[in-house]
């Protein structure tokens, strides 16, 4: 049976893992590889490096550490942060990386989406999404949650499908840093809405908020960073919790 | 010394990155004599069918690869060219299997995208890796169950997990990117 997946995310910033809280206030935590080896370890299903100082001149810091990590790692892994061209893409699938994530740029130049799928494959297309709950609409967030957008969150993931995304990465800005819970109720409704994956973000505090996304949110993977990081959930327990509780995970 | 099959195809690094944790560093390549001379091929994949033909067909590889006789290892896209046809742009494939690549009915997320169990193990590729053990897998379309099928997973209905004729072997996960399992399989190829 196809088992639900468990993502560690590590944000990266000059080469280290950070962590912010509500995007702000970050906290400095470890070298990427070692973390991110622990975690494989410790039963990750895939990870994802989330590069969030990605300005031009620090590309090729990034692309040799996505180097190291992929020697490094034998589980798949994600890089996002500041892609904005199948350039970018590409440097970052020849050093190593399974996948990639865009946010921002998929806004801007929805059309970027579709060339990304067509010369690299849907697979490696993983569509990053912020959205905020505001007066009953979802509407979807650029720039780390910085500046609002017209697009609602239903129609963008159905579009995102048609251009070519093969998963789609839902962070809610209601609930990231809250470690109150997933969105469940949109993470169902987009879930049921595009055939390819969705995987839940924001939210995670307690073991039980990952059986709500998997059953009531209908996720296909929960991603999650700062639990993970500060060893609030280990994610060997977390797993056989999720077993327990019949939700199909790899252990 | 190993070769990889250098096809334009997308997870050549990560297979590459797989082979150096086994302390091996493999040959790129898709030179026809560098390749004749291999100890052991892998034939990776992850990309489009019929794009993928037509780059073999260019390099003259489609002859050469059902020819070789050493221990050859296709991954994932590699599995589903070493087939007979694929669904996938309606491509006429290899033939080293004669099977046929079916893309899934779409009643569950396609995709089939994760990690899923292999069961029915019946090679030496899966010494050491017990039944229902976990494997990595990218792929919307599937090879056929046959009389070559050494592997089953279920997804949407059973499918080859992995197949096996004379010297060629072909698994449709990604052994580079299944954790210890898939370094198992790895290495149970490379000690055929």
């Amino acid at each position: 049976m196809l088992t639900k997946r468990i993502i560690p995310c590590l944000d990266i910033k000059d080469g280290r893992t950070v962590k912010g809280v509500n995007f702000l206030d970050l906290r400095d935590a470890g070298d990427p590889v070692e973390l991110g080896k622990r975690y494989a370890d410790e039963g990750a299903d895939e990870l994802v490096f989330l590069d969030i100082t990605a300005t031009h001149e620090k590309r090729k810091t990034l692309i040799e550490l996505v180097n190291r990590i992929a020697l490094n790692l034998n589980i798949p892994f994600t890089v996002g942060g500041g892609i904005s061209s199948v350039e970018d893409v590409s440097a970052l699938l020849n050093a190593g990386a399974d996948k990639i994530s865009i946010n921002s740029a998929a806004v801007k130049h929805p059309e970027l989406v579709s060339e990304i799928a067509s010369r690299f494959g849907s697979q490696c297309v993983v569509v990053a999404v912020d959205a905020k709950n505001i007066n009953v609409a979802w509407k979807v967030f650029l720039n780390g949650g910085r500046i609002e957008t017209e697009l609602l969150l239903e129609d963008w993931v159905k579009q995102l499908e048609k251009l070519g995304a093969g998963e789609i990465l839902f962070t809610s800005m209601n609930h990231d840093g809250t470690k109150n819970g997933f969105a469940c109720e949109e993470l169902a409704r987009i879930s049921d809405m595009i055939s390819i994956p969705v995987i839940a973000s924001g939210g995670a505090g307690k073991p039980e908020h990952f059986v709500e996304a998997f059953t009531k949110g209908k996720a296909d993977a929960a991603l999650a960073a700062s639990v993970f990081h500060f060893k609030e959930i280990e994610i060997k327990d977390l797993k056989n919790y999720l077993a327990q509780q019949q939700i199909p995970v790899r252990l | 010394m190993i070769a990889i099959i250098d096809y334009n195809a997308g997870n050549i690094q990560s297979v590459r990155f797989a082979l150096n944790r086994l302390g091996i560093e493999p040959v790129l390549t898709n030179d026809i004599e560098q390749l004749q001379k291999a100890e052991k091929i892998i034939f990776p994949g992850v990309g489009e069918a019929g794009t993928a033909m037509k780059f073999l067909k260019e390099k003259n590889l489609d002859k050469l690869i059902p020819q070789l006789s050493q221990p050859l290892l296709g991954i994932c896209l590699g599995l589903q060219l070493m087939c007979q046809h694929s669904e996938e742009s309606n491509t006429d494939c290899l033939g080293v299997f004669p099977v046929k690549v079916k893309k899934f009915n779409p009643v569950l997320k396609v995709p089939h995208m994760g990690w899923n169990t292999i069961f029915n193990l019946k090679s030496p590729l899966f010494e050491g890796c017990s039944e229902d053990s976990y494997e990595y897998y990218v792929h919307s379309y599937f090879a056929e169950i046959g009389e070559n099928t050494i592997a089953e997973t279920d997804y949407i209905n059973p499918f080859s997990a992995a197949l096996k004729k004379n010297n060629f072997y072909a698994v449709q996960f990604h052994p580079e990117k299944s954790s210890s399992v898939g370094e198992q399989i790895l290495k149970n190829f490379l000690a055929l």
